[in-house]
């Protein structure tokens, strides 16, 4: 804790801990990465600071907008209130590993197609967790992908072209499933 | 609809950047990183107001990594946009909660957050101005000097020894004739309080101030990068040159970013840190409580009618809580005195738009600036005369609205190129079945399902706010191979200008958009003027600047191409990437032949580069006269008009938006798709002021919800069930392509048509906003027991 704000008590702000570093191994877009870190350090940390990986977004930094929006072990979470030790030989998939051989997945050109993005910063996570629903549900109706994207805040577009371009995305998913 | 055939207007372009954000390449400022490059944290005022009585910096000054500790004794410089009021730093006094004190530049945020947390401040807690009643009666004077503040004059107007940062007023017509001919009084009186913006982005800026001269490089999240240049160099003292602003993607704006915000104290910082580049990332609460709002406002409003619904006058009062500084306050009460009586023609009007200092974070520009707050009071204003008219809201406002002819409040004659807002409100009207009020009857025999629907209408204008003489600029260069690269000075915020502009000059060129390049980030040292992203301006002047361009480019190939093929330019056509002649179409040269200049096949050369300009000058508009607010602000008015059906439970009062319509004459559609994005979009934003946003102050002026725990956005959860974008299409001749900005507008009158909807419903008028379960709970349980 803080003292910002005159010992009000209220602040949260990360703070280096002083505690020894550790080493944190895990699989990140299918690339092994190890490092020594901070015991408290939030995985959107690590992900921005220590790998680089600037496509998620921190847009509140206590888990209620979504921007930091990641996939760990299947599951979409807010890696801003996630520390990145949870990470642990676990495997994590950002908003950089969902293309396709090189090309971009029928996902992410939904969304251009569709116009599901204007400024762009929630776009990220709004995937990751699109990503998360599809991939444990290929056939969402329209009230589950509301569900899934009910803890990603966009403030442009109003949703609906981002409702439409999953549902768009997922009726791909299947099609191509079918001939593959 | 225009008949022409189009090759990429009004046709649905993917965003020309849109491949960049879906793949997480989109580099914001936050994203950036420097060598060298320092990290800033503030510390701000617990208290709304105060004097600072010692500040000890010595224990945050002793870490190990801290490079610089500012306060506002070491900044002398005051900088505002319209008023100079506002310090970099506080000095002496702080004037509201969140506004920051000491400035940290630490070798990373850590650092910086633990030597924030070891600085003491010393303050003694004033008493401080919370209410719009307390700032009028002004015993207490947020700004002591407001006498001595530079100020642009004739166009803002702060009133000495007050609270007052500006009294704007429209004085049209005799209200006292007017008031006399009316058969009907209605005299109401509305609020709505501050809610934020909250943009997914924060704030975040990035100087580096080299110490052996005066340049500065500055990465900001601005909207208005040139504006951020004049001002800051205004500021301190140097050439405008010197300062070179450089914007990448920014994560929306909405009004909050225009201006100048965190700017000046990360150039302080790296002048005080020896040059090294510093950058401060706003945090959520501070994006809340440090960096501006939207203004609460009250309206007092008095309406004189006829029996046959003949609008005889208007008085309205509008005062705005418009927090410590000016900034773009002053302008958003400006905005009230020509647009502030809704698309309504009124023959006798005074309209008094007073800003007003307290002691509360201070106020900006917010999408359709000073248009939501005061079309919160007149569209509701205008339901509630058509009530005790006994006249249908719909017939009532037809019987009033802006026809060519007709004169608007600052004495503009509306023409059959203005756009027509009755061909909006009657679409919206028809799309949601409106036929009138429910009985009370009919209300009461649907009370037993605990649901209870209600319809709404309501009408919306906006013109672009902004000086008369507002210019904008582009530049168009051809390469080798026959692409174009086009520089404009807009920074694309979400709205989609890179794509418009993309689509403009693809259609004056005929090529394919894929073969037009727009340039971005935004670089105010290389890239041409344009005065700020703001007021759905772009589209029509940046539109017409890059036709402008364009058609420059097609002269320069068309006087190359005349002396290659041995012709004269007039006849001369071009198509599909060629210049031919037009009675021996195989006779003609590519473009690309001509980018760099023609080549013989002798090696002979003629011309040069292609490298094109286009300008564009807002024209035939003027100051408004400082005592009766006449003149011609509006460079495109562009009308629109919400219709809604709602459903009330009357247990929670929870609102369901069961069908929302929304039609605007925009002229015409450059891009439908992006043109629907920004009304849906628009929309959802204009239900989060209706139904969930808002600040809430303690009464010692503490702002209680700076979170998006405590100050939620609307979710996807929180969608209208159907929402029905309209786009009409009058066209203005000198937009291009006929086209009118649409930007801002969808959020416009959103609240107003809930609130009218809500009546319908319940039979309860609502004056204050927002309209959360609480509050319509509570009204429908005073409601019931009266």
């Amino acid at each position: 804790m803080c003292e910002k704000h005159n010992n009000e008590g209220t602040c949260f702000t990360y703070v280096d801990s002083g505690l020894k570093k550790v080493l944190l191994s895990c699989i990140v877009n299918g690339e092994s990465v190890c490092a020594y870190i901070d015991p408290t350090m939030t995985l959107l940390n690590f992900l921005r600071r220590e790998l680089k990986l600037f496509g998620s977004k921190e847009g509140c930094g206590e888990g209620e907008c979504g921007a930091c929006t990641i996939i760990m072990n299947g599951v979409a979470v807010n890696s801003c209130i996630i520390l990145a030790l949870e990470a642990m030989n676990e495997s994590i998939i950002t908003v950089e590993g969902i293309n396709k051989n090189g090309k971009i997945s029928i996902l992410q050109q939904e969304f251009i197609s569709h116009d599901a993005l204007q400024c762009g910063f929630c776009t990220p996570g709004m995937l990751m967790s699109a990503r998360a629903l599809l991939d444990r549900n290929p056939n969402p109706n329209e009230s589950e992908i509301i569900e899934a994207i009910a803890g990603n805040f966009c403030r442009c577009t109003g949703y609906v072209p981002i409702i439409r371009a999953i549902a768009s995305a997922a009726k791909l998913e299947r099609e191509e499933m079918k001939n593959e | 609809m225009s008949d022409k055939e189009y090759r990429h207007i009004g046709k649905p372009s993917d965003r020309v950047e849109a491949l960049e954000k879906v793949t997480g390449q989109a580099t914001y400022t936050a994203d950036l990183e420097f060598p060298g490059m320092l990290h800033a944290k503030c510390l701000y005022s617990p208290y709304a107001r105060a004097e600072i009585v010692s500040i000890d910096v010595s224990q945050a000054k002793a870490l190990l990594g801290v490079k610089a500790i500012l306060v506002g004794d070491d900044i002398p410089y005051l900088v505002g946009l319209y008023m100079v009021d506002k310090r970099i730093l506080a000095r002496g006094t702080v004037r509201y909660q969140g506004e920051p004190v000491v400035a940290v530049a630490a070798v990373d945020e850590k650092t910086a957050e633990l030597a924030v947390s070891k600085i003491k401040i010393e303050y003694k807690v004033l008493p401080s101005i919370q209410t719009i009643d307390e700032a009028l009666e002004g015993k207490i004077l947020v700004h002591e000097d407001i006498n001595d503040l530079e100020y642009i004059k004739n166009v803002f107007f702060p009133q000495p020894d007050s609270n007052i940062a500006s009294w704007n007023k429209t004085i049209k017509g005799d209200i006292k004739k007017g008031f006399e001919e009316a058969d009907l009084i209605v005299e109401n009186e509305l609020t709505l309080p501050a809610v934020a913006h909250a943009p997914m982005e924060t704030h975040v800026a990035i100087a580096q101030a080299d110490i052996y001269t005066n340049k500065v490089k500055i990465w900001s999240s601005t909207q208005s990068p040139f504006a951020v240049r004049k001002l800051l160099a205004k500021a301190l003292h140097i050439s405008t040159g010197d300062i070179q602003v450089i914007v990448p993607y920014v994560g929306g704006g909405f009004g909050g970013k225009a201006g100048i915000h965190l700017e000046p104290l990360v150039t302080v910082l790296s002048r005080a840190c020896k040059g090294r580049p510093v950058k401060l990332i706003a945090t959520r609460e501070e994006e809340f409580n440090q960096l501006p709002t939207r203004a609460g406002m009250r309206g007092r409003v008095k309406t004189g009618v006829k029996k046959d619904g003949k609008i005889t006058a208007f008085e309205i009062f509008y005062d705005w809580d418009s927090g410590a500084y000016a900034d773009y306050g002053v302008n958003v009460g400006k905005s009230a005195t020509y647009s502030g009586a809704g698309p309504y023609e009124v023959p006798n009007i005074e309209l008094h738009s007073r800003t007003l200092y307290t002691n509360k974070v201070f106020s900006t520009a917010y999408r359709g600036f000073g248009h939501l707050e005061t079309h919160w009071v007149i569209e509701r204003q205008m339901d509630m005369v058509a009530q005790k008219l006994g006249m249908d809201p719909y017939e009532f406002r037809m019987k009033n609205i802006l026809r060519p002819g007709c004169l608007t409040i600052s004495g503009e004659e509306i023409s059959e190129n203005s756009g027509a807002p009755d061909q909006c409100l009657a679409a919206v009207a028809k799309e949601i079945g409106w036929t009138g009020y429910r009985s009370e009857a009919e209300r009461r025999s649907n009370i037993n399902t605990g649901k209870l629907r209600g319809k709404g209408l309501a009408c919306l204008q906006k013109a672009p706010a902004m000086p008369p003489h507002t210019s904008t600029s582009a530049i168009m260069q051809m390469d080798d191979d026959g692409n174009v690269r086009i520089m404009i000075g807009v920074v694309d915020i979400g709205q989609g200008a890179n794509t418009i502009m993309a689509q403009i000059a693809a259609e004056v060129l005929d090529m394919p958009i894929e073969k037009v390049k727009v340039i971005w980030d935004t670089d105010t040292s290389r890239h041409p003027y344009d005065w700020s992203t703001v007021a759905s301006k772009y589209t029509f002047m940046g539109g017409n600047a890059v036709k402008k361009c364009a058609q420059n480019m097609l002269l320069q190939m068309k006087e190359m191409a005349a002396q290659a093929l041995r012709s004269s330019i007039e006849d001369l056509a071009h198509k599909d990437e060629y210049i031919y002649l037009i009675h021996h179409k195989n006779k003609k040269i590519k473009y690309k032949d001509l980018a760099l200049g023609y080549a013989y096949e002798n090696g002979n050369g003629i011309g040069g580069p292609l490298i094109a300009k286009g300008t564009y000058m807002a024209d035939g508009l003027t100051f408004l006269d400082p005592v009766t607010g006449q003149g011609f602000p509006a460079l495109d008015w562009t009308f629109g008009a919400h219709g809604v059906e709602i459903e009330v439970d009357i247990e929670t009062g929870d609102i369901q938006i069961i069908k929302i319509a929304s039609a605007f004459d925009i002229g015409q559609a450059i891009n439908k798709k992006l043109v629907e994005g920004q009304i849906m979009g628009g929309v959802l934003q204009g239900i989060g002021s209706a139904i969930i946003e808002g600040y809430k102050f303690s009464p010692e002026g503490k702002l209680m919800n700076p979170s998006f725990t405590d100050n939620k956005i609307p979710t996807a959860k929180d969608i209208p069930m159907e929402i029905i974008p309209i786009i009409i299409e009058n066209p203005q001749p000198d937009g291009p392509f006929g086209a009118r900005g649409v930007g801002e507008h969808p959020m416009i009158s959103v609240p107003s048509v809930i609130g009218n909807a809500l009546y319908d419903a319940l039979g309860i008028n609502f004056y204050n906003l927002p309209f959360s379960p609480e509050n319509v709970a509570l009204a429908i349980g005073n409601g019931l027991k009266k």
